[in-house]
C-alpha cells in the first residue's frame, strides 16, 4: 500500500515533535492507544488563560498513517479555542492525509487523543 | 476431521490457556499424516482440494493455539470477544505512559554506552511483564471473568508488537 505525499511529508517532517510538563496547570495530555496494532500516542497542549490552545506537542509510536494524523492534529489546533479543538473530526484529519480505508482508524486515534487531552486539561482547571 | 469442531476440540485438547505443547504436536502430525494431499494421488480434483482445504485449516489451528497470545484470542472468540480488529478502545492511561516509557526507552537503545546490556535489561522487563499478563490472563479467562481477560489481552498485544520491535532493534545491533 503507497503512502500519500501528505503523509509521507508528515512522516519525514513530523511537526510538533516532543514532551511538555504533564504537571503544568495550563497543559493537557491525551494518552491512547489502539491494541489491535500496538500503537501509542500521547498528545499535549499549551491553553492560555483565554481558553486557546498556544502550543502543542506530541509522540507517536506507531505506523506511518498514526504519526500523520498526530502531526496534522498538533497544526492544526494551535490558535484554536478547546471547543473548536473538542469538534475536530477524523473524518477531517483523513481527507487532509488521504488515509485509505485501513487506515481510517489512525485518524480516529488523533482525534480520541485531542478530545483526552482537552478532557484532562479541564479536569485540571476543575480541581484549581 | 471435522471443521465444525473449534481448535481446541480438533486436536482434543481441554479449552484452557495451558496447553501441552507435546500432546499438541503429537495430535498434529497424526492428523497431519492422514491429510497430506500426496498420500491421495489418487483422489478426484473434488476430493484434493477439500483435503487442501482441512490442510490450511489443521496449520491455522495449531499455530494459533501454539502461541500464547493468539491462543488468549482465540479463547475470547469463543466467547464471543474480537480484540484483534479493534482500533480505538480506552485504555487504562497508567498502563499507556509505561508503555511510552518502554518505547521510549528502546528509542534511546543505541545511544547507550552498551546498547546490548540495555536492549537486555528492556527485553526482560518486557517478559516479566507479559509472564504477569499471561498468567492474569489464565486465573480470569478460568473463572469465566471475561471483561478483565478482555483487558488483559489488548495489555498484551501492546507487549507483543513492543516484543517484536526489540527482537528487530537486536537483529539490527547484530549487524
Amino acid at each position: 500500500m503507497a503512502y500519500s505525499d501528505q503523509v509521507i511529508d508528515h512522516y519525514e517532517n513530523p511537526r510538533n515533535v516532543g514532551k511538555m510538563n504533564d504537571k503544568d496547570d495550563n497543559v493537557g495530555t491525551g494518552m491512547v492507544g489502539a491494541p489491535a496494532c500496538g500503537d501509542v500516542m500521547r498528545l499535549q497542549i499549551k491553553v492560555s488563560d483565554e481558553g486557546v490552545i498556544e502550543d502543542a506537542k506530541f509522540k507517536t509510536y506507531g505506523c506511518g498513517s498514526a504519526i500523520a494524523s498526530s502531526s496534522l492534529v498538533t497544526e492544526w489546533v494551535k490558535g484554536m479555542t478547546l471547543d473548536e479543538a473538542e469538534q475536530l473530526k477524523n473524518t477531517s484529519i483523513a481527507e487532509e492525509l488521504a488515509l485509505p480505508p485501513v487506515k481510517i482508524h489512525c485518524s480516529v486515534l488523533a482525534e480520541d487523543a485531542i478530545k483526552a487531552a482537552v478532557a484532562d486539561y479541564k479536569e485540571k482547571q476543575d480541581k484549581k | 476431521m471435522d471443521i465444525s469442531k473449534n481448535f481446541f476440540e480438533l486436536f482434543a485438547l481441554p479449552v484452557s490457556f495451558h496447553v501441552d505443547l507435546s500432546q499438541l504436536s503429537a495430535r498434529y502430525l497424526e492428523l497431519q499424516k492422514a491429510l497430506h494431499p500426496d498420500r491421495h494421488a489418487h483422489l478426484s480434483d473434488r476430493e484434493r482440494r477439500m483435503s487442501e482445504q482441512y490442510t490450511a485449516y489443521l496449520n491455522e489451528a495449531v499455530a494459533t493455539l501454539k502461541a500464547p497470545m493468539s491462543r488468549a484470542q482465540y479463547l475470547l472468540k469463543l466467547q464471543g470477544f474480537d480484540t484483534t480488529g479493534e482500533s480505538s478502545v480506552a485504555i487504562d492511561p497508567m498502563f499507556l505512559m509505561h508503555q511510552m516509557e518502554l518505547r521510549e526507552q528502546l528509542e534511546e537503545v543505541p545511544d547507550q554506552a552498551d546498547p546490548f546490556e540495555a536492549l537486555e535489561e528492556l527485553s526482560d522487563e518486557v517478559d516479566s511483564i507479559l509472564k504477569q499478563l499471561r498468567s492474569d490472563f489464565d486465573a480470569q479467562y478460568a473463572a469465566q471473568s471475561y471483561d478483565q481477560a478482555v483487558a488483559t489481552v489488548r495489555k498484551m498485544q501492546f507487549l507483543e508488537k513492543l516484543s517484536v520491535e526489540i527482537e528487530n532493534l537486536e537483529d539490527h545491533l547484530d549487524d
